[in-house]
């Protein structure tokens, strides 16, 4: 896995299954999404195919993930492609940077 | 011939745009309008994807000083590029993104210094040149085209900047949160400030952080061009803006409760901006303060066999609105929602006649319907669309797969509800509240609406 190398500011963090179901369960609650937070893939793409989420959805996740965890989302980053590439991606990118 | 001058910027070295905040000058932007306009291929139709709001402004320059029409569809699904391309069998991409994945011909943007970094006369536009063409999505399955002269489109944003007060100031800097590719993005931060002698800044910011950011990048005062989604984001975030001196909403109306709530936080007035693909902009209002919508000055409704048409100024010929309007003044209106068939997610529009068509043009679907779903989602406050659809061959992912090569992304439908028979009522009808009740009983999670 040397393409998410970019993602981790501090030692490679466990991948974190809890934090993963809560954003899971946070998403399905906030998008009214048509899945069980248990069911979706933890690698599948969360924009476009995969998840289905559109750009409206990826500025609901970045206010759910800046009012539940401190984290403020920039699209010019190198790292926002990385970060929606799944929910894994997501809750590591969170792991590292949560002010909350 | 009467012409119009592409940009009204008063001196060679007056600021057309701000690049990552770098100020460029009005005879750099043309020296790179002239090198792109000399660069581009044959072919006289350009859909012009150019992401950075310079690069798309650059390209749209050189398009109108070369006589190139500019194609502005309302998605860019490979269902509708395909129709484009029919349409326009000489159309080609220009592009800023080694990605992209139009199916057109593709021409990139190639960023080159000029040798000649000089001032040069502004280029004088005809105003009966074609310079562009928008599409709306129709209401059968086939997208519409509008044309747009060169001198209708500067009448319609000159009228627009009088009463946005930005005409000839020169001072503002307009910071769009939408894109360049959207007819409202086309005509608020891109031809305003050509024609008004204001500058833009390149980026297009999506995230509340990346606004902020934008903004801080360029001086006072300042201008933020943007949609209800993104206001209720930016209200809904604990980020803090730099000064704003002018908000500008428009692609679906503000409440009056949220407009205030904007004006106080951003100490700033909020005006929206009312118009259509088929008219351009017509009307604006200070929805703190008033409702009623003010129409630009030449500009003028009048009701037909029950239906309300607008007419003089800059719209070209009478044509019909698609919202339920009411006049209340000689220059002033009110807006009572969408005629049913109109159909508008975060400020993409449709109607629910394409969306049919679409959905039903797809192998194996043997009925469906789109239907808008009772209360919103979240702090964007989009309302959504569900589909319940009779396809026993196909799975809902394949479906939705299928979907999403045809039609723009707000469109597709949560819920898709796969059954055995729409529940038509005795004349055919689709009640929706049965459609509703469907959407409900399948969604169990669902708390927000």
């Amino acid at each position: 896995m040397s393409d998410n190398a970019s993602l981790k500011q501090q030692p490679a963090p466990l991948t974190d299954v809890g934090l993963q179901r809560e954003i899971a369960t946070l998403f399905v609650q906030a998008l009214n999404l048509d899945v069980e937070p248990q069911d979706i893939d933890p690698e599948a793409p969360l924009y476009g195919e995969g998840l289905g989420l559109d750009s409206i959805d990826i500025l609901e996740v970045a206010l759910i993930v800046s009012k539940q965890y401190g984290v403020q989302l920039r699209a010019d980053s190198q790292e926002n492609q990385q970060i929606f590439r799944s929910l894994r991606h997501l809750a590591e990118y969170i792991a590292a940077h949560r002010a909350k | 011939m009467d012409t119009v001058a592409l940009l009204t910027h008063s001196k060679p070295t007056t600021v057309v745009a701000y690049r990552a905040g770098v100020p460029v000058t009005m005879q750099r932007f043309l020296a790179e309008a002239t090198l792109l306009g000399r660069s581009l291929p044959a072919g006289n139709h350009v859909l012009n994807m150019c992401a950075d709001r310079y690069r798309f402004t650059v390209g749209l320059a050189a398009c109108l000083m070369t006589g190139r029409v500019s194609l502005l569809p309302s998605t860019h699904t490979p269902e509708v590029i395909a129709q484009l391309a029919n349409f326009a069998p000489d159309a080609f991409c220009l592009t800023d993104d080694q990605r992209c994945d139009v199916a057109l011909p593709k021409h990139y943007y190639h960023e080159e210094r000029p040798a000649d970094d000089v001032a040069r006369a502004v280029p004088r536009i005809p105003v009966a040149q074609l310079a562009a063409i928008v599409f709306t999505s129709g209401s059968t399955g086939m997208p519409l085209p509008y044309k747009k002269t060169w001198g209708k489109l500067a009448r319609c944003v000159r009228d627009a900047a009088g009463r946005l007060g930005l005409l000839d100031g020169g001072s503002h800097v307009l910071i769009g949160t939408v894109p360049a590719q959207h007819m409202y993005g086309f005509e608020s931060t891109v031809l305003l400030p050509l024609l008004s002698g204001n500058s833009f800044s390149a980026e297009r910011p999506f995230y509340p952080a990346d606004i902020a950011a934008a903004m801080a990048a360029v001086p006072q005062p300042r201008a933020l061009v943007t949609t209800p989604v993104h206001l209720r984001t930016l209200l809904a975030s604990e980020i803090d803006l730099p000064p704003v001196d002018l908000v500008v909403s428009a692609t679906s109306p503000l409440g009056q409760d949220l407009a205030r709530e904007v004006e106080a936080k951003f100490h700033s007035s909020l005006l929206e901006i009312y118009g259509s693909t088929e008219t351009g902009q017509i009307a604006i209002r200070r929805t703190a303060e008033s409702i009623a919508w003010r129409l630009w000055p030449d500009v003028r409704l009048k009701v037909s066999n029950g239906q309300v048409f607008a007419h003089g100024g800059h719209v070209e010929q009478l044509t019909a609105m698609q919202d339920v309007i009411e006049i209340t003044g000689d220059d002033e209106f009110l807006l009572h929602g969408r005629t049913a068939d109109l159909v508008n997610v975060a400020g993409k529009r449709s109607s629910f006649g394409y969306l049919n068509a679409q959905l039903n043009a797809i192998p194996g679907v043997a009925d469906g319907v789109f239907f808008l779903r009772d209360g919103t989602t979240g702090a964007t406050g989009v309302a959504r669309l569900g589909a319940v659809v009779v396809a026993p061959t196909l799975s809902v992912a394949a479906l939705t797969e299928q979907l999403r090569q045809r039609i723009d992304a707000v469109f597709l439908p949560r819920p898709l509800i796969m059954v055995e028979r729409l529940p038509r009522n005795a004349t055919g009808k689709l009640p929706q509240q049965e459609l509703q009740h469907l959407a409900k009983r399948h969604l169990p999670t669902n708390q927000s609406s």
